[in-house]
């Protein structure tokens, strides 16, 4: 498929950038800078929305590929495509990012680099998500980071130098390990194409090495130390417990569209990378046995135990928050640890698979896998819904203290009904988003982490806590007379923002094959045995 | 590659000395006359700079095969990628009048060439040429000296002679990159060092440019000339390997055509001394009646530590943040942006290509120097409070990682040290073109007492935020493509290369320094957003800064000009990276290895 004589993907990647340069170069003019901003994210969003659609369920494997000549001194190539996964990733960021835009209509300052920096970060994540090239994944990466740190630091809460510093900082530490293990990777196996290394991890591993040492350590140590590159890089974006600190400050200092789209789509490249790099990459150490003072298991299970953590502690630390934002932000802690743990059984099964050639888990990791992939897609679209309902009312009171709130339903009934309808798919009721893609992760990671999980639908109870306790906080309760004379109900302009995310939600929850179908796809493909 | 009509690369040099002597002529009054002659000057140079950098590509691809099957006719894998390191071999006796591979593939890289007898009784000719190492130097010159002169615009002290000198410093440096001949490498060297002593004692900042200048010109000095006494001992020495057991190949190399008709024994032409490097005339043991050394190993250090001098090596980098501190804005940018280039470069052809060696030898230990450049140079910028000397030190950082890229001995870390060469030169030149514009209107360059400049100045901050992007080593800009090859060029140095220091046999310790020197990507990355935040972001203050308003379409221009390869280079690295492989090949082939 081509657009303008140029293949889709390589102009899914591209054209946010040249319009958000298009943008920057306009004459300061408010109105048409929101309005083409608007209009390109909105042509971009619909392209991703014709490629998720024209992906071919029924063919296994990376469609759309493209491969050229990139830097061929260090074996990097222009290689991109996506399967099912990347898929639904690209139609998620195709569909939040017009709906973010609308929402920083509302931002009144230097309103031209506001709308080109979205849609410069829209550059980046089309870019992991259509990468196949290891450099080219690192390079899209990291360049994330950019346009998120100027929206923080620039249009940001009051605290918004600390938050975006330490954002920045954070993460750019993370993906220093992770550089260097794409360094030896690239260097020991002399390509960075991912679909090759992938398809053969021991290609890399240099296990033919006759005194079974490189650079004078043994080679499974090196493996080893390449994997914490990669896992620590991955666990902060995703982000898993104890590697999350930066995200409450950095999603509540986060102007409403910064934090849509951080928590929409940012964090779910870890487990994007996660999946497509670290599972494949390191079967091996993903069973392997470690041991710290004394304690043993193995890599997989301590993964689990981390992402039930998040879990359970995510759902405790939004329970304690009075801040608005920061109460979501912690429950994206509680929900990408369902991801985690999802992730964690397809990394047992697939190092079985490749190992023994076959799994007794097989068919509960597909069902977990395919859970973690559709809870990113509904993690995505609810915590999006979330942001955008904490920033309407923020944008109107200007305060996050939800202390301050109370009694806004009968206020506002419009906008309280809407909250506490993105309040239940975030929940996970049934009929509802969340709840098809808990189920599967629960039911798939059940045999596996058995114990784990039972802890964790334990920490669900609170899941359920602190979601009643923000609907008790801003919606009952005696209204506070401050807001007297303000008016708090939803603006025209949010509630078009929101209707798409209200429809999906739902359609997801009572239909999810429409998405989940061309998940499964890649998924079967990755987890079968035989293959 | 056919000859084109006209003789491109003397005008490239002669242009500017021409229009030097065209500017002192004018009346001192008519200073848009000036202006319009330099700038008319500056654009010419690098009008022909991109045309032999895009004639030049286009023939890499063929180069780059021809090179494939002269290694592939020697018997060499241009897959393998094994120093094979000769240290310790009776490497003299193996090679001697056997091996010319090398030296083929440097000759018939060379496009663009002239040659004319200068002095033939000294061996010496006016020898130019490019290839794919000095290709995209010639390019960045030709891009700072138009930027160098826009940014000069509103010189008022002595406007003429300002120019002119300007004009001659340009002339040099193009002159030294061009050079074929390593006597007329000298003669260029010397002669950007005498405007750039000019330039800055009488136009730099005036509390420290007569100390800078004389501290930048005696470092200099006494590095190049210690490097021209190595150079001259090293003609003498290729002689003699001609005149007694050299003279076979010395024969077939004129037979081949590598050597011209009318070459003696004695000369100072870069492809004669390749090609007795290859053969082993400066590898032979028993030099100065010491067993156990050679020339190559005595020397290296001398040569190639002179020429880094210029390239701000650890522990001779003290000239230049002071330097840079105190020239005035254009000549900063050429000093930090073409000039550091100039001894990298000189230092890998006077010295990897020529004593390969020597340069196993040494280059081992010279590597911690540049760990120390860049993890210290990081620290002590981390800590300026200076504007300008926040640069200043950044750029010894950079500069450390082009020495370190050399280090590696291996095609992917030398490539990223070219690569790293181009991206800081724009880079850097970007830096102190905003530093400038700013001190200009607001007569300070104290970091904690500016703030807020963004409002007032978006092209700037926009700008320095892409160059510190690029300084950090972000990916899709240009210091991410540089950094990358010369870090997992160290990786692979790091199985090949050991070190004996007395009884310490130390091994793999390159990876030690890549994990050290990554650390400098955080260090990096917080002094940019500490100075991005402090400078340009934040309140800012009218009653204190009354002057201070929005650049000029003509300064605009100059920063777009400077970035837009930053980007460019970062998206697409193979604009770039085949030409600069195809250049350093024939020096790993001198190494031994590919």
């Amino acid at each position: 498929m081509q657009i303008l004589g140029i293949d889709v993907l390589s102009f899914l990647v591209f054209a946010p950038a040249l319009g958000g340069i298009l943008v920057l170069l306009l004459p300061q003019n408010k109105a048409l800078a929101r309005w083409l901003t608007l209009a390109i994210a909105t042509v971009i969003a619909g392209v991703s929305a014709a490629v998720f659609f024209a992906y071919q369920t029924s063919t296994p494997g990376y469609q759309f590929v493209l491969e050229t000549e990139w830097f061929d001194l260090l074996g990097a190539s222009w290689h991109i495509g996506i399967d099912g996964v990347s898929a639904s990733m690209l139609l998620l960021t195709g569909i939040l990012t017009p709906l973010a835009v609308l929402i920083s209509f509302e931002v009144e300052e230097r309103v031209n680099a506001h709308m080109a920096l979205i849609l410069f970060f829209q550059t980046g994540l089309f870019g992991v998500f259509v990468a196949l090239d290891l450099m080219i994944f690192f390079l899209f990466y990291e360049l994330t980071l950019v346009p998120m740190y100027f929206i923080i630091n620039q249009w940001g809460g009051p605290n918004r130098k600390y938050a975006s510093t330490k954002f920045f900082i954070y993460s750019m530490g993370g993906t220093l390990g992770m550089l260097l293990a794409t360094q030896l990777i690239g260097f020991t196996a002399g390509t960075f194409d991912i679909v090759t290394l992938t398809s053969d991890p021991a290609a890399w591993v240099m296990l033919d090495r006759p005194d079974g040492l490189f650079l004078g350590v043994s080679v499974a140590t090196v493996k080893a130390l390449a994997f914490i590159g990669f896992f620590v890089a991955f666990c902060i974006k995703v982000p898993v417990w104890p590697f999350h600190t930066w995200l409450p400050d950095a999603h509540s200092e986060a102007p409403t569209a910064g934090s849509m789209l951080l928590a929409g789509v940012m964090l779910k490249l870890g487990a994007y990378g996660f999946l497509r790099l670290v599972i494949p990459l390191f079967p091996d150490v993903w069973i392997g046995e470690f041991n710290i003072l004394g304690i043993t298991g193995s890599v997989a299970g301590l993964f689990a135990f981390l992402a039930m953590l998040g879990i359970v502690l995510g759902a405790f630390a939004a329970f304690g928050q009075t801040d608005i934002k920061r109460l979501v932000a912690y429950s994206s802690v509680n929900h990408m640890g369902f991801v985690a743990i999802g992730l964690a059984v397809t990394a047992v099964v697939y190092a079985e698979n490749y190992f023994n050639g076959t799994s007794q888990h097989a068919q509960d990791a597909i069902l977990a896998t395919n859970g973690a992939v559709l809870q990113m897609f509904n993690h995505g679209l609810s915590s999006a819904a979330m942001f955008l309902l904490a920033g309407a009312i923020y944008h109107k009171t200007h305060t996050r203290d939800m202390t301050q709130y109370g009694g806004l339903w009968v206020r506002a009934p419009i906008y309280g009904g809407i909250f506490i309808f993105a309040s239940m798919a975030s929940l996970g009721l049934p009929g509802l988003n969340g709840f098809v893609s808990e189920f599967l992760i629960v039911r798939g990671a059940y045999p596996v982490f058995t114990g784990l999980i039972v802890i964790s639908m334990l920490g669900l109870l609170f899941t359920g806590g602190y979601i009643l306790k923000g609907i008790r906080g801003v919606l009952h309760g005696p209204f506070n007379l401050q807001w007297r004379d303000t008016n708090l109900e939803i603006d025209l302009r949010e509630f078009v923002a929101i209707a798409p995310l209200v429809v999906l939600m739902l359609i997801t929850g009572i239909v999810p094959n429409w998405v989940l179908s061309v998940i499964n796809a890649s998924v079967t493909g990755m987890l079968s045995t035989g293959g | 590659m056919e000859a084109i009509g006209f003789p491109v690369l003397s005008l490239i040099i002669f242009i500017p000395i021409v229009a030097a002597v065209i500017i002192l002529f004018l009346p001192r009054e008519g200073t848009d006359l000036i202006r319009g002659v330099a700038i008319t000057a500056a654009a010419a140079m690098f009008a022909l700079s991109l045309f032999v950098y895009l004639n030049y590509n286009a023939s890499v691809a063929d180069i780059a095969a021809a090179q494939s099957s002269l290694l592939a006719q020697a018997g060499r894998d241009s897959e393998i990628v094994d120093l094979n390191l000769r240290v310790g071999a009776e490497s003299s006796t193996v090679l001697v009048g056997q091996e010319m591979t090398a030296t083929q593939m440097f000759h018939d890289g060379l496009a663009f060439e002239e040659r004319v007898e200068w002095l033939p009784q000294l061996g010496i000719s006016y020898h130019v040429g490019v290839d794919g190492m000095n290709a995209p130097m010639v390019l960045l010159t030709g891009m700072v000296a138009v930027a160098g002169v826009l940014v000069s615009w509103k010189v008022s002290d002595r406007t003429r002679e300002f120019m002119a000198f300007f004009l001659l410093l340009v002339a040099g440096v193009y002159g030294v990159f061009l050079a074929i001949d390593m006597f007329l490498l000298f003669f260029f060297y010397e002669l950007a060092i005498f405007p750039m002593y000019l330039l800055i004692a009488t136009w730099g900042w005036v509390p420290l440019r007569e100390y800078a200048a004389m501290k930048l010109t005696l470092y200099i000095l006494i590095g190049s000339v210690v490097a021209l006494v190595g150079v001259i001992a090293m003609v003498i020495v290729a002689n003699q390997f001609f005149l007694g057991t050299g003279a076979g190949i010395f024969q077939t190399a004129q037979t081949a055509g590598i050597l011209p008709e009318s070459a003696t024994e004695f000369s100072f032409s870069m492809t004669h001394l390749t090609l007795a490097a290859e053969n082993g005339a400066f590898d032979v043991s028993g030099y100065a009646g010491v067993d156990g050394l050679t020339f190559g190993r005595l020397w290296f250090p001398f040569i190639f530590i002179g020429f880094a001098v210029l390239a701000g090596l650890f522990p001779f980098h003290n000239w230049s943040p002071d330097g840079h501190v105190a020239a005035p804005t254009a000549v900063s940018m050429i000093h930090a942006g073409v000039l550091m280039k100039l001894g990298a470069y000189a230092a890998l052809r006077a010295g990897v290509q020529l004593l390969p060696d020597g340069a196993q030898v040494h280059l081992p230990w010279i590597v911690f120097l540049t760990l120390m450049n860049v993890v210290y140079g990081a620290f002590i910028a981390f800590r300026q409070r200076d504007f300008k000397y926040l640069i200043g030190f950044s750029s010894v950082s950079h500069m450390g990682l082009v020495a370190m890229g050399i280090s590696t001995m291996n095609l992917t870390g030398m490539t990223g040290a070219g690569l790293q060469m181009f991206s800081h030169g724009a880079m850097t030149a970007l830096f102190f073109g905003c530093v400038g514009m700013v001190y200009d209107r607001a007569h300070t360059r104290d970091i904690p007492s500016l703030g807020g400049f963004m409002k007032v100045m978006p092209w700037v901050g926009v700008a320095f935020i892409i160059g510190g992007l690029t300084s950090m080593g972000m990916p899709g800009f240009s210091g991410f493509i540089a950094e990358f090859p010369i870090f997992q060029g160290m990786w692979r140095a790091s199985e090949q290369i050991a070190l004996d220091i007395g009884p310490l046999h130390l091994t793999n310790y390159y990876a030690v320094i890549v994990i050290i020197s990554a650390l400098a990507i955080i260090i990096t990355a917080a002094y940019v957003l500490r100075v991005t935040g402090q400078v340009f972001f934040g309140e800012f203050d009218r009653a204190k800064f009354p002057d201070v308003g929005d650049i000029t379409v003509r300064e605009r221009f100059v920063l777009l000009f400077l970035g837009t390869p930053l980007v460019l280079l970062g998206m697409a690295p193979f604009i770039m990276a085949p030409m600069l492989e195809s250049g350093m090949r024939p020096v790993l082939a001198l190494l031994g290895g590919m």
